[in-house]
């Protein structure tokens, strides 16, 4: 009987000690914190992914709750929709955006761009880029190792076994640009997000003339122009020996398509132009 | 030209090591001391042993295929060098069935609950024993005597309960018996002489390193005799009271095979020192001053849940810094 | 013995070609000349296409304090100077040279003949050595004279002649020692003059005894030249390594340099191609090449100029096995694959090694068993297994406090991994990481300033 008491009175003397240690403790760690911090963060998908430029949904919460202007701050998971209720609950204007899509800019896949050598170090994408030029003639192109699958939170990009190359899914893609950084090539776009997944773009980022492009890849951008010629909208653009459509000017029309000679323009949720007589396409290069 | 380039970043060479020579090196040091208990135990001993190893190597595949759905790494025999050390840690008296529960406590709780391999923070072998231990508190303590040869006094006994329990002085007790082993005991643990036989086997081998067996040995030694002098022992009983404490029970076991486990150990030489001593002095604690006679695997899974905190602070001295 | 504090593991040596002489391999017809061979900025070609050049001849001038000169490796017409595949396939700006006879630019001494008497200024020794374009030649191609150039406040004790050459396979600084002996031993009395120091050491492997009698004996003629012998032990070649080894202080972490703790480093390569800068005019446009390998015909120890195909010198040693080759710039330990044999022979290239077979592969991948092996190999008292865990999850400030910048990348952690874990892939990806999150910060404070 005593054994018993005497249990009973200690297990409360520690419970009491410990409360108010813990009580002191509480008090002396205690954060000061908006409340509209929490709801804003609910309001947010919770995909913690980073797209945002803030290390999580809290830190973006955070920077919505505490900056008068918010123009500058963007889900792009959430997308328009959640910045507009999370903009009418902190009373501030919406930011805007146009909805984007991370676009694979390579053809070059294992038909097209033969292996050369094989690759034994690390399944990483960084390493290999880091250790030589790959594993192809194309030292520009897409590794085919999977930075950009390991780095998507969504589960929206997968390696395509035939082509070798990385494939995004439209559906799931938030634009976050976690694969953008992670791709040590720079192969990966976000660009803009048309209906039904519509896209034209050049799916080639080599920089290299087009003679060493043609050796290395039969999906290549040689750099000749010609897409650019024909361009109604001043949207293409040609750099070290590459193409480049600007998503944002582009619109649609498909006449670039046609004209490139190795079919590194890709064009996606669409069926090309029918192939005209070249009437207004060949008067162009005969003027220059 | 006719070949294919391979790349790879350095180096191109690998050392001659793996996972699984190395498991084949700690059974192979484990052997000289099983047989030796099948020698003294009968034959019950190798059953006690083979049940234990396959219930070891058969949880975990069953595990990995069913529930994991990962590679499989049976192959790696670690599974079986758990299954070893677990029938190490029990009488050879016990019935298969409180076995197969304790090997499958050590590799389904300690071991793949935690991912597996490399990633367990206790010892499972001795998870597995400990909870044998709670829970079949009759049947772990009743240990079958030796083949013929011993005394009376020990009545099923070890040396180590005899004398905790005032029925026999450690000095009453034939230093050969239990370097030899002629004492009662869990089915491993008996053969002190053997199990440094293979303890040199490891060290040639570069299996493991000296410091954790040195640390915790030594750090018992140095406890037990400090003790056995301010109790005021002399003479000879008191040069015999920590070799007595060395030889007798797991010490040995634990120290050179249980402590020295790869994962649930330090990554430092200072930490295993610090590890070591941390188990020396816990096991001394138990033994003299705690309910049970042998304190080695308590003290090795409470020092297991300090191996973090030990590779977080103690970092090896990082060159040309001050 | 003396050797380094700790770590290091051992390689079986595979010195194939140790008991080759050196052959010289016969000049190309083709030479592609790198304006990057040395670590620093890369050179400003000095010659067009279609210009005439003889061997020797400055072909490309260092752009800035570390960068090096380039010479023409042979005479002939500069056909391009374009971006081409390097050996790793990526491209850089080479000049091409067609060779045409072998005509030497004038003032060179190509003779043998050993020059011993000179009378030059520190400063003038340095002017040679720098307008020589000598790099360090043991494979990190760091320019030599700013190396030995001292900077204020700092005083040489130590002159250590690495001729370790810890590596596998390799043995070209091993021939040197025993072939070049002499001239050796003039190179060390000049780096002793231009440095103003009154010893120097020369750190040997035991398993190199020839070249330790050897060298003895000669050092013996010489005041304040010893050879240290060294128990083998890789990496002791490293210079932070051979430093420890032999005068028993550690250099500090980057950006500490070798002359924080008073010593300077050459190798034996770098020696003699000083000797023959400062007393023979010759600018560096040789060197010798081990090619070997356990499958190559005949391994061998090869003086090839600059420029020249690696396929050329694997057909000198009777020409790579069938099937699926690795190729190594270098040795087996440090050295990098190549993905293209055409690339020419540069100033960092102490070998050639080829692994076919099986032994052109890695093995396979398990799972870490925290043996704890890697952190006892470890020569710089890191832990690798935990630099390699953080590297892979991208804590890139963990990595920077666990002390990454402090590897020196010598695959002993790898090498003796049980589980094969390929720790250093990831450890150089986050030294690489931390390097730019370091070089990003000085920027920003200095734009602060």
């Amino acid at each position: 009987m005593e054994i018993l008491l005497y249990t009973i009175l200690t297990l409360c003397i520690i419970g009491v000690l410990a409360a108010v240690i813990l009580y002191f403790v509480a008090q002396k760690f205690k954060v000061h914190e908006d409340p509209r911090v929490d709801q804003v963060e609910k309001m947010l998908p919770g995909a913690n992914c980073g797209g945002c430029g803030f290390a999580g949904c809290r830190g973006l919460a955070d920077a919505l709750a505490k900056r008068n202007d918010i123009s500058a701050l963007f889900c792009p998971v959430g997308g328009a929709p959640v910045m507009k209720s999370v903009a009418d609950f902190l009373g501030k204007a919406a930011p805007e955006k146009e909805a984007q899509v991370a676009t694979v800019r390579c053809g070059g896949s294992c038909e097209k761009r033969p292996r050369l050598n094989d690759y034994d170090g690390a399944a990483s994408c960084a390493i290999a880029s880091s250790l030589y030029g790959g594993q192809t003639g194309c030292t520009y192109g897409c590794l085919g190792l999977g930075d950009c699958v390991s780095a998507c939170t969504f589960g929206a990009i997968s390696m395509n076994p035939e082509t070798g190359l990385p494939e995004v899914d439209p559906e799931k893609c938030t634009a976050c640009g976690a694969c953008v950084k992670a791709c040590p090539k720079g192969v990966i776009e976000l660009r803009k997000k048309w209906p039904k997944d519509r896209a034209v773009f050049v799916s080639c980022v080599s920089k290299d003339k087009g003679a060493v492009v043609m050796k290395a890849c039969k999906a290549g951008c040689i750099g000749c122009g010609k897409c650019a010629k024909v361009c109604a909208f001043d949207a293409i653009t040609i750099e070290n020996n590459l193409a480049f459509i600007d998503s944002w000017k582009c619109k649609l029309c498909r006449k670039c398509v046609n004209e490139c000679p190795t079919g590194a323009i890709r064009l996606v949720g669409m069926e090309p132009l029918a192939k005209e007589p070249k009437a207004t396409p060949a008067q162009k290069p005969a003027e220059s | 030209m006719a070949n294919r380039l391979v790349i790879a970043p350095a180096p191109h060479v690998h050392g001659s090591e793996s996972t699984r020579k190395i498991m084949r090196d700690v059974l192979l040091a484990l052997t000289p001391a099983l047989i030796f208990s099948i020698v003294v135990f009968g034959w019950s001993a190798l059953m006690v042993t083979c049940i234990s190893v396959a219930s070891c190597v058969l949880f975990e595949f069953l595990i990995q295929k069913f529930l994991l759905r990962g590679p499989r790494t049976i192959g790696d025999l670690s599974a079986v060098v758990t299954g070893v050390l677990l029938a190490f840690n029990v009488p050879s008296s016990l019935p298969w069935w409180i076995v197969m529960i304790g090997a499958f406590v050590s590799i389904a709780i300690a071991k793949m609950t935690f991912g597996g391999l490399g990633k367990n923070p206790f010892n499972p072998a001795l998870v597995g024993r400990v909870f044998l231990l709670f829970a079949y508190p009759v049947q772990m303590t009743t240990f079958p005597r030796p083949v013929g040869q011993l005394a009376d006094a020990f009545s099923g006994a070890t040396p180590l309960a005899a004398v905790k329990a005032n029925i026999i002085s450690h000095t009453d007790i034939n230093f050969q018996d239990i370097l030899f082993g002629s004492i009662p005991g869990s089915l491993g643990e008996i053969s002190a002489l053997l199990l440094l036989v293979g303890f040199l086997y490891l060290l040639w081998r570069k299996v493991i390193s000296w410091h954790i067996p040195v640390a915790i040995l030594g750090t018992m030694a140095v406890f037990i005799f400090i003790v056995g002098l301010s109790q005021g022992m002399q003479g000879e009983a008191l040069w015999e009271y920590p070799i007595f404490h060395l030889l007798a029970g797991g010490a040995i076991l634990g120290a050179v095979y249980m402590a020295t486990d790869y994962s649930t150990s330090p990554m430092t030489h200072a930490g295993m020192i610090i590890y070591g001593i941390g188990i020396g002095v816990i096991t001394v604690l138990i033994r003299l001053w705690g309910a049970y006679p042998e304190g080695m695997s308590f003290a090795i899974l409470i020092m297991n849940s300090v191996v973090p905190l030990i590779n977080k602070y103690v970092k090896p001295h990082r060159f040309g810094v001050k | 013995m003396k050797t380094f504090p700790k770590g290091g593991v051992h390689p079986s040596d595979n010195k194939l070609s140790r008991a080759s002489a050196v052959e010289v391999l016969p000049l190309p017809e083709v030479v592609n000349v790198p304006l990057a061979q040395h670590i620093g900025a890369p050179a400003v070609a000095k010659v067009a296409k279609g210009d005439q050049v003889k061997t020797g001849q400055l072909i490309a001038e260092a752009a800035g304090f570390v960068s090096a000169n380039i010479h023409a490796p042979v005479s002939g017409t500069v056909t391009a100077v374009e971006m081409q595949p390097n050996g790793q396939g990526q491209r850089q700006m080479m000049i091409t040279i067609r060779r045409e006879g072998d005509e030497w630019a004038e003032g060179i001494d190509t003779s043998s003949t050993l020059v011993r008497e000179y009378a030059l200024t520190p400063q003038e020794i340095l002017a040679k050595i720098k307008a020589a374009g000598i790099v360090g030649m043991g494979g990190a191609a760091f320019p030599t004279h700013v190396k030995l150039t001292i900077p204020a406040g700092k005083k040489v004790e130590y002159l250590i002649i690495n001729g370790v050459e810890c590596e596998p396979y390799l043995t070209s600084d091993h021939r040197s020692m025993l072939e070049r002996g002499e001239e050796l031993m003039v190179g060390i009395s000049i780096l002793m003059r231009a440095l103003e120091v009154d010893r120097a050491f020369i750190g040997v492997e035991n398993n190199k005894q020839d070249a330790i009698s050897h060298l003895t004996k000669l050092a013996a003629g010489y005041s304040g030249i010893r050879v240290v012998p060294l128990r083998v032990r890789y990496p002791q070649g490293g210079e932070k390594q051979l430093i420890a080894a032999i005068t028993g202080r550690e250099v500090p972490p980057p950006p500490g340099l070798p002359i924080d703790v008073g010593a300077v480093v050459c190798n034996v390569s770098t020696t003699l191609a000083i000797y023959e800068a400062v007393l023979k005019n010759k600018p560096l446009v040789e060197r010798i090449v081990t090619v070997t390998g356990r499958q190559i015909k005949e391994p061998k120890n090869l003086r090839v100029h600059f420029g020249t195909p690696v396929s050329s010198l694997l057909e000198a040693a009777g020409g790579l096995p069938e099937g699926e080759v690795k190729v190594l710039n270098g040795g087996p330990m440090m050295g990098r694959a190549m993905s293209n044999l055409a690339s020419p022979v540069i100033k960092g290239c102490s070998g050639i090694t080829v692994f076919a077979g099986p032994s052109a592969f890695r093995r396979g991948e398990s799972v870490c068993i925290k043996c704890a092996k890697c952190v006892s190999a470890c020569p710089m008292g890191l832990e690798p297994y935990l630099l390699a865990k953080l590297s892979r999850l991208k804590l890139w400030e963990r990595l920077e406090s666990e002390w990454v910048s402090n590897c020196i990348e010598c695959g002993c952690c790898q090498f003796t991994c049980p589980a094969a874990i390929p720790l250093l892939d990831f450890i150089r990806l986050g030294k690489q990481e931390v390097g730019a999150l370091v070089r990003a910060r000085a920027a920003a404070n200095a734009s602060r300033k």
